[in-house]
């Protein structure tokens, strides 16, 4: 599903973010990407969804040579790719319902389809029944669901996340992790970036450990 | 058929939001259409106008020629052989006389004189012979030589070449018809300009939302397409409003346009724009609009990529 071949990654401000950075991800697998703020883990992440091309080294997603995807076909490869951010960037002018039906608009989905899509999606992250609520009116923790609705309305066959659970407390975090497992558990491959150890340790998930850019660990949690 | 009907539901979708868009901000909305309207309605106007002067000075194809003003003592009987004379003259097609009875019959019914050329003995006017010279000897220089020859005879008095004003109101009209296209063509970028700023500064206030769409693989066509029913209904709104303007401008010098005519004999009637000029004006605002918000938005919107959203 997802393979790394000696990627480095150097920002225009001459830091290098990755170097020569080796791992395979299988299809169906669940994989957290760990290690400290800077090392690497949303840089990771962004080369996945396209957010960025690699300096040096060979990006595969979904059989796809990130380096050689014309511009054009961007939004098509996304369309695959489910993507939760921390800052969850839900559109506060619109209801839930509008938020998360934004994936299946772009792909010219027909309303019908949306309806049933949109609930399921809301119904699988607990949600159901908020379609007219206001982003605003919700807590801290159901927003960020919202934004996993977001991110799974288009049934995508790949889930990548960045500190899904940054803003959320313990109890949250365990059950928007939760979710992720349910996700998996039906087929989709997942990758987490996040540094919370307990989460990763109580998840009992392979996990790929950075540091300054380059794997340092690559192996299942104890 | 399906996508059809849902690519038809899409741009419904985009022209409806863009509608509520411009509704919801009533305000900016008409002013920027007040200016689109004006830029467009100036040139619509002056093309109204120059077609009116036009049709209110006639057709001067067929008034081409020489009028000779006969001496006061000759007589309408030698003007009738002088009318023979010319009339086998080369390079005449038609002699007409105008007696000096006829002549002030006219200026009586038009002039609004007629109680004081009562008062006069005799009939100040002399007899004309208007000359319309054939096709292939209307040019400048063979009617000049024309009025020469006829200038020698010693019964004329003056001759008059028609020739001159007609050509310098044809110069005039045609300098005032180029007038209209440089104003209509500066007025025009004008209107980009416009609505391209407006636009843009749309764009910059939604840039979240942009950058969502396109994370969740919106393409670019997609995102910029209601800024695009933006521009379009900007303009559709302007083009209307631009007419009219005119429309009504119409209406309200049509009184004294009237009276005036009528204070010269004339049954002239002001015209006001016609359904091809409506529609031009119409169309330049649809095609400027969606111009100004392609230009903008080419430039606002990036691609979907690395680097970008």
């Amino acid at each position: 599903m997802i393979r790394f071949e000696r990627v480095s990654k150097r920002y225009p401000n001459g830091r290098e973010a990755l170097s020569d950075l080796n791992f395979e991800i299988a299809d169906g697998e669940m994989v957290f990407l760990t290690g400290r703020s800077g090392a690497g883990k949303s840089s990771v992440l962004k080369l996945i969804a396209l957010l960025e091309r690699p300096t040096r080294g060979m990006v595969l997603v979904n059989g796809e040579n990130t380096a050689r995807l014309p511009l054009r076909r961007v939004p098509m490869f996304r369309r695959h790719i489910g993507i939760v951010l921390q800052e969850h960037r839900l559109l506060m002018d619109r209801p839930v319902f509008d938020n998360v039906a934004l994936p299946l608009i772009v792909a010219d989905t027909s309303f019908k389809e949306i309806d049933r899509r949109v609930r399921a999606a809301l119904d699988q992250v607990g949600l159901l029944g908020k379609e007219r609520v206001a982003p605003l009116e919700l807590s801290v923790g159901e927003q960020q669901r919202v934004g996993i609705a977001r991110a799974i309305v288009s049934k995508p066959p790949l889930l990548v996340a960045d500190e899904p659970t940054g803003n959320l407390d313990a109890t949250l975090a365990a059950e928007v992790m939760g979710l992720f497992q349910r996700f998996n558990e039906f087929g989709v491959t997942v990758v987490v970036a996040t540094h919370d150890q307990h989460l990763v340790e109580a998840s009992n998930r392979r996990q790929i450990m950075l540091d300054e850019g380059r794997v340092q660990l690559a192996a299942p949690a104890s | 058929m399906a996508s059809l009907s849902n690519w038809a539901a899409r741009h419904g979708h985009a022209l409806v939001s863009s509608g509520g868009h411009l509704a919801r901000h009533g305000f900016a909305t008409t002013l920027t259409v007040i200016v689109m309207a004006l830029a467009l309605a100036l040139p619509l106007a002056l093309d109204v106008f120059v077609r009116n002067v036009r049709s209110a000075t006639g057709d001067f194809s067929g008034a081409l020629g020489l009028s000779v003003y006969l001496k006061p003592q000759v007589s309408e009987q030698t003007a009738r052989q002088l009318q023979q004379n010319l009339q086998g003259h080369a390079g005449v097609a038609q002699v007409t006389l105008i007696t000096a009875a006829q002549a002030l019959e006219q200026f009586r019914a038009q002039s609004g004189f007629g109680a004081a050329l009562d008062e006069l003995n005799e009939n100040p006017l002399p007899n004309v012979l208007a000359i319309l010279p054939t096709a292939d000897a209307s040019s400048p220089t063979q009617l000049e030589a024309l009025r020469r020859a006829v200038q020698a005879w010693p019964e004329v008095d003056a001759v008059q070449l028609d020739h001159d004003w007609v050509v310098r109101f044809d110069a005039w009209l045609e300098l005032l018809r180029l007038m209209l296209w440089i104003t209509a063509a500066l007025l025009g970028m004008g209107v980009i300009a416009v609505v391209g700023n407006t636009i843009r500064l749309e764009i910059n206030s939604r840039n979240a939302e942009i950058e969502v769409t396109q994370l969740v693989g919106g393409s670019r066509a997609f995102v910029r397409r209601p800024f695009l029913y933006t521009g379009v209904l900007y303009g559709l709104m302007a083009g209307t409003l631009g007419c009219g303007i005119v429309v009504a401008a119409r209406l309200v010098l049509s009184p004294s346009a009237a009276r005036l005519a009528a204070s010269y004999g004339s049954s002239f009637v002001l015209a006001g724009p016609d359904a091809r000029e409506l529609m031009v004006c119409l169309l330049a605002g649809v095609v400027l609009g969606w111009l100004g918000a392609a230009l903008a938005s080419a430039r606002a919107i990036a691609r979907s990529g690395p680097g970008g959203a």
